[in-house]
């Protein structure tokens, strides 16, 4: 049985011109320990599918329309308010993009990751500092003990990330959304940090989420991928065979725009491709047809006439109407 | 590595970077001793000075100086000096009372309406601006006049009609900080709204609060000498403004019944202000700074 069952989930947002799905019917599972990639541009959904995981679809704007998330057989999508705060950051947590300022910037790191331990295992205030500290030691931060009671502002972006991981991980959670965790870092700080994630899932068990659009790191960290595209799943199945094989015409964009490392710099190199437009206006979300039709080289007039049906592909599941004849 | 590099510094806290701020602006430094001495001088000065502010000592109307009081003798021959020296500490007190008053409304009300929004900041800010369009002074003349005048009652009076910009500043501090990420990240880690309102949002809001509170102890004291100036005071009580509303007819003849405690009112909402500023400077630069 997986540990988190997402099914049908829609979650709608009310905008001037009325309710839009940004989350149209997504279903996806994860088992205990796995590494799930969430791909697809900005505005296709991926963040606001976490928000929804943690219960935190941003209110009055948003809600939960239809759908369940199925978490050991609770349904959160109806849980209360009292019982969501006791899940998140003990049960699921998250960790956000940007570091500089997803920390509070007027108390300590330590009394940060303290707070957490308190709140969820009910530990006194010796013990939770203690654990923070040795949480700090665990996220590779050097003299944790002094570092301990330093501010924010007095931390790298990397370092922070760190002690966002540490916050994270505290209550050791069942699940971690990591939503483009990397983004704002330098590139070799994000290498570190990714193998920070690595190290410590294996210690804990910890199934990860992982929202992102670059597709290094999908192939880097994860097992199984989703590519989200206009808030409806386009395909999802195991990463190294979307990516061998991908099938869905947005799938097959989206890696094609990732540059290649040739190994001499002088060698003559493919020009970069890109997917001509842009991801279509909440407006047009939840018609009836493929969102992805007006970009797609390969549309047709059933793409614009009716919603595509997922097709199983081997291990992938593709949700277009040409998926056969393309490949 | 490049994110471990930097040294195992010694953490300096937000405080003391503030005190470092402060201490540069030499103005507020000097303010916050006058008013460090005028503080001290209301809390033993009565123990100093025991002289009862409402003897009869010496003839009415001598000038500073003559017989040893050195701020002469009001209409009634009291001897100005204790007055003044008692009539600090009512003076202060009512205007710390008032300010902290008035603070605690308006955080309790813009923090709920910056926090909530909806309907609850929609009732919330109406009321604020129902209090903001009331004429302050007549608003609270009506309280004392309905009330009885005393201390209480002037406390309550003013802190009544100041509350409102506390409450704008509140509340528009929390509608900035609420989207800020570090509030989202410290609900999915599992605090709640109370948590999230006075544990997360009011210590970052704070820095513009305590300014205005500053400041506002010093308007206090303004309005309480204004209301007693108009004879809206408890009358068993010196205030520095009751001086002054008493002697004013006697303002040709015996001016300094009127310039001293003017200026004391002067000097000390002048360093109430200027140490206000001080603070301003101190807190704002680090918000900029992070």
């Amino acid at each position: 049985m997986p540990l988190l069952s997402v099914q049908n989930l829609r979650v709608e947002l009310k905008t001037r011109d009325g309710i839009f799905p940004v989350i149209d019917d997504v279903s996806f599972t994860l088992d205990e320990g796995e590494n799930l990639a969430i791909v697809g541009e900005s505005g296709c959904g991926k963040s606001m599918t976490a928000l929804a995981l943690m219960g935190l679809v941003p209110h009055p704007v948003g809600r939960v329309a239809a759908g369940q998330i199925l978490f050991a057989d609770e349904d959160l999508a109806q849980a209360n308010e009292t019982r969501m705060r006791s899940l998140r950051g003990n049960e699921i947590s998250m960790i956000f993009q940007e570091p500089m300022t997803s920390l509070n910037p007027v108390y300590t790191v330590g009394e940060q990751i303290a707070e957490v331990l308190r709140r969820h295992q009910g530990l006194g205030d010796k013990a939770a500092w203690a654990q923070a500290v040795d949480l700090l030691d665990a996220v590779g931060i050097p003299n944790a003990r002094t570092r301990a009671e330093a501010y924010p502002h007095q931390m790298s972006g990397g370092q922070r990330q760190r002690v966002m991981i540490a916050i994270a991980l505290a209550c050791r959670p069942k699940i971690l959304i990591a939503d483009e965790p990397t983004t704002a870092l330098d590139v070799t700080v994000q290498a570190q940090i990714f193998d920070l994630l690595h190290e410590l899932r294996e210690q804990t068990g910890t199934a990860m989420i992982l929202i992102t659009h670059d597709m290094g790191v999908v192939a880097e960290m994860a097992e199984r991928m989703i590519v989200m595209y206009a808030g409806r799943r386009v395909e999802d199945g195991p990463v190294a065979d979307v990516i061998a094989t991908p099938r869905h015409p947005y799938t097959r964009g989206l890696i094609s725009c990732v540059p290649h490392l040739t190994e001499t710099l002088t060698d003559e190199r493919p020009q970069l491709t890109e997917i001509p437009g842009i991801v279509p206006s909440l407006k047009t979300f939840g018609q009836d047809n493929c969102l992805f039709a007006e970009r797609c080289a390969h549309a047709s007039d059933q793409c614009q006439s009716g919603r595509p049906q997922d097709v199983m592909m081997g291990t992938q599941r593709v949700a277009c109407w040409h998926a056969e004849t393309i490949a | 590595m490049s994110d471990q590099t930097q040294p195992a510094e010694r953490a300096s806290s937000p405080l003391a970077e503030t005190v470092q701020m402060f201490m540069k602006n030499h103005a507020a430094v000097v303010a916050l001793v006058v008013l460090t001495c005028i503080v001290i001088g209301a809390v033993v000065g009565p123990f100093v000075y025991p002289n009862d502010p409402f003897d009869m000592v010496w003839a009415p109307f001598s000038p500073p100086g003559e017989e040893g009081y050195i701020f002469g003798t009001d209409y009634l021959g009291r001897d100005l000096a204790a007055m003044i020296v008692h009539g600090a500490q009512v003076s202060l007190t009512i205007g710390l009372a008032a300010a902290f008053m008035s603070v605690f409304i308006g955080i309790t009300i813009g923090a709920l309406a910056g926090f909530y929004r909806g309907w609850v900041e929609e009732v919330l800010m109406r009321f604020t601006e129902f209090f903001q369009v009331l004429p302050t002074l007549l608003f609270s003349m009506v309280i004392v006049a309905l009330f009885g005048a005393s201390l209480v009652t002037v406390t309550i009076a003013i802190g009544a009609v100041s509350w409102t910009a506390v409450a704008r500043i509140t509340r528009a501090e929390f509608l900035r900080i609420r989207e800020l990420e570090y509030v989202m990240a410290s609900r999915s880690a599992g605090a709640g709204n109370l948590k999230l309102m006075f544990g997360v949002i009011l210590p970052n809001a704070a820095p513009p609060i305590i300014v205005q509170a500053a400041l506002m102890v010093g308007t206090a004291i303004l309005f309480e000498a204004g209301l007693s100036f108009l004879g809206l005071t408890d009358p068993n009580v010196v205030s520095w403004g009751q001086i002054i509303g008493s002697n004013r007819q006697y303002i040709l003849d015996a001016q300094w019944t009127v310039t001293i405690p003017g200026l004391a009112i002067f000097v000390t909402v002048l360093a109430i202000s200027l140490v206000g500023d001080g603070l301003n400077d101190a807190l704002n630069p680090k918000l900029r700074q992070r």
